[in-house]
């Protein structure tokens, strides 16, 4: 903390912290080779819209989910590196997430 | 400089709003009857839906019309309520506001409590409008901050970005308030190391520990189903963006509503109730998170939004910062700011600078994109707090 954003952003994804498992994406995102904020690339395997995290890495169930840094829940399935990181394959470690079926799954979906 | 009025408590008010504050909500479509034709001239409503009696909910309502943004106070009781409107309106007299209080059962009903109503309102708001301004130091102006709607963009955008404005504000002297302890579950560790003794890290750390048990005990998290279509997938991931507005300074203390910061500095709010669960969530909507930190003298509010909220408030400014883009080019007459644009290549800096100039300019009589659109929302419901314990305000 704070997130890494002192350098302008002009890349599709973006790495907050050096440690993080998961990117963000600074925009809607098609499957395929997509270039990192501060240098690299990886391959997403879906789509993902505006402000969804993407894993950089493949992460084991079970595994911590890292952003900013820090845990920000577990994963509840093996997630492989480019795979939309959200409620479908984490969970918070404090208390459950609550969401619309009908939207959650926005940023695979949308 | 900044430009405020000046009250007999020595605090300067950066608007002169005449309230007009129902008691219970069997008063409220009288109150809101009253204000209707005055609603562009500077009347307000505010109130206490409740019957049953508060100590929260009247300090509250005694902090509120005293608050250094309020000129004039209207009381409209319905007549029967629990409400002790008699102490409410001794503390607004004590201070030299005009207030009058207008019960519906004496005044004989409706209609004839709304016109004398709207006779008194007619005759403050001219003396309100006239009201000498007097220098302000930027070391008298108290800052909130909240957010809602937050998405996988606010921690990035706009909420880092309030973070550079309040940390340019606290070095300028002034005071300034973030809260929802419910929102900082997952942060309490990386926040306490920040205060400024190790006895008040202790106090932050036990009231995010608070939150959790308490939302736990609830068996929601301060997280709603937009959060998640935006992004969020946890609250400790909805905590870290949100943690990101209080910027880098030291944390001076630990207030509960009502209580106001003895001085300049960073102050965390703790907005959850003490004692067992009583009266569920502890802020059901956003405004209720600003209505607490206006009670604690808050002049105007910085709020991050990013799924797109369009409130205001009553009493106090609020400045919108939008952190995502895409929700910027749908609402863009409802925001400030426009955070977002940090997700193509805008430096953050220039993004906490806009926001810091801003609240200098509405400080000075600025209007923000809600006050233009007509917003004025408010909420208090009930809730119980102890009173903060020594070693939450260090000297």
């Amino acid at each position: 903390m704070p997130p890494m954003t002192d350098q302008p952003i002009t890349a599709g994804l973006l790495r907050l912290a050096a440690e993080d498992n998961v990117l963000v994406a600074t925009g809607p995102l098609v499957p395929g080779a997509t270039a990192i904020n501060g240098g690299g690339e990886m391959h997403l395997r879906e789509a993902v819209t505006l402000g969804h995290k993407v894993a950089a890495k493949a992460i084991a169930k079970g595994e911590k989910i890292l952003k900013y840094g820090v845990s920000i829940g577990s994963a509840t399935e093996d997630i492989a590196a480019g795979q939309h990181v959200h409620v479908h394959n984490m969970q918070s470690d404090y208390t459950p997430t609550h969401v619309l079926s009908e939207t959650a799954t926005g940023g695979r979906d949308a | 400089m900044l430009e405020g009025i000046l009250r007999s408590d020595g605090r300067k008010g950066i608007r002169n709003t005449l309230a007009v504050a129902y008691l219970v909500e069997c008063a409220h479509h009288v109150a809101r009857e009253i204000v209707q034709p005055y609603r562009d001239a500077g009347a307000q409503v505010i109130g206490f839906p409740g019957c049953y009696p508060n100590a929260y909910a009247q300090t509250m309502m005694e902090r509120l019309c005293t608050h250094p943004n309020v000129g004039a106070v209207l009381l409209v009781s319905l007549g029967c309520e629990s409400f002790n409107r008699f102490q409410l309106e001794k503390t607004i007299a004590a201070t030299g506001r005009p207030v009058e209080t207008l019960v519906i059962q004496r005044a004989g009903g409706t209609r004839a409590t709304i016109e004398a109503g709207r006779d008194w309102v007619a005759a403050q708001l001219p003396e309100l409008a006239a009201a000498p301004r007097v220098p302000m130091a930027l070391s008298e102006l108290v800052v909130g901050t909240v957010c809602g709607g937050s998405d996988g963009t606010s921690g990035i955008t706009g909420n880092p970005a309030v973070g550079l404005a309040f940390d340019r504000l606290v070095e300028a002297g002034a005071t300034c308030i973030f809260e929802e302890t419910g929102e900082l579950i997952g942060c309490e560790g990386i926040m306490s190391a920040r205060a400024a003794t190790p006895e008040l890290g202790r106090e932050l750390t036990a009231s995010v520990e608070k939150a959790a048990a308490y939302y736990a005990t609830l068996g929601y998290g301060s997280f709603a189903a937009g959060n998640a279509e935006g992004g969020l997938s946890s609250i400790e991931e909805k905590s870290m963006g949100a943690y990101a507005k209080s910027g880098k300074s030291p944390i001076s203390g630990l207030i509960k509503p009502g209580d106001i910061p003895p001085k300049g500095g960073l102050y965390l709010m703790d907005v959850v109730p003490d004692g067992e669960v009583r009266f569920g969530f502890p802020n059901i909507s956003d405004n209720a998170e600003i209505v607490e930190m206006m009670a604690s003298g808050a002049h105007l509010t910085l709020f991050v939004t990013a799924r797109g909220s369009v409130v205001g408030s009553a009493l106090a400014p609020v400045i919108k910062i939008c952190a995502n883009p895409e929700t910027y080019a749908r609402l863009t007459e409802d925001m400030d700011v426009n955070a977002g644009r940090v997700l193509s290549g805008t430096p953050l800096a220039e993004v906490g600078d806009e926001i810091f100039d801003l609240t200098l300019e509405v400080a000075s009589g600025r209007q923000t994109a809600s006050e233009s659109l007509g917003h004025a929302e408010f909420i208090l419901t009930y809730k119980s707090f102890e009173p903060i314990g020594p070693a939450c305000l260090p000297v």
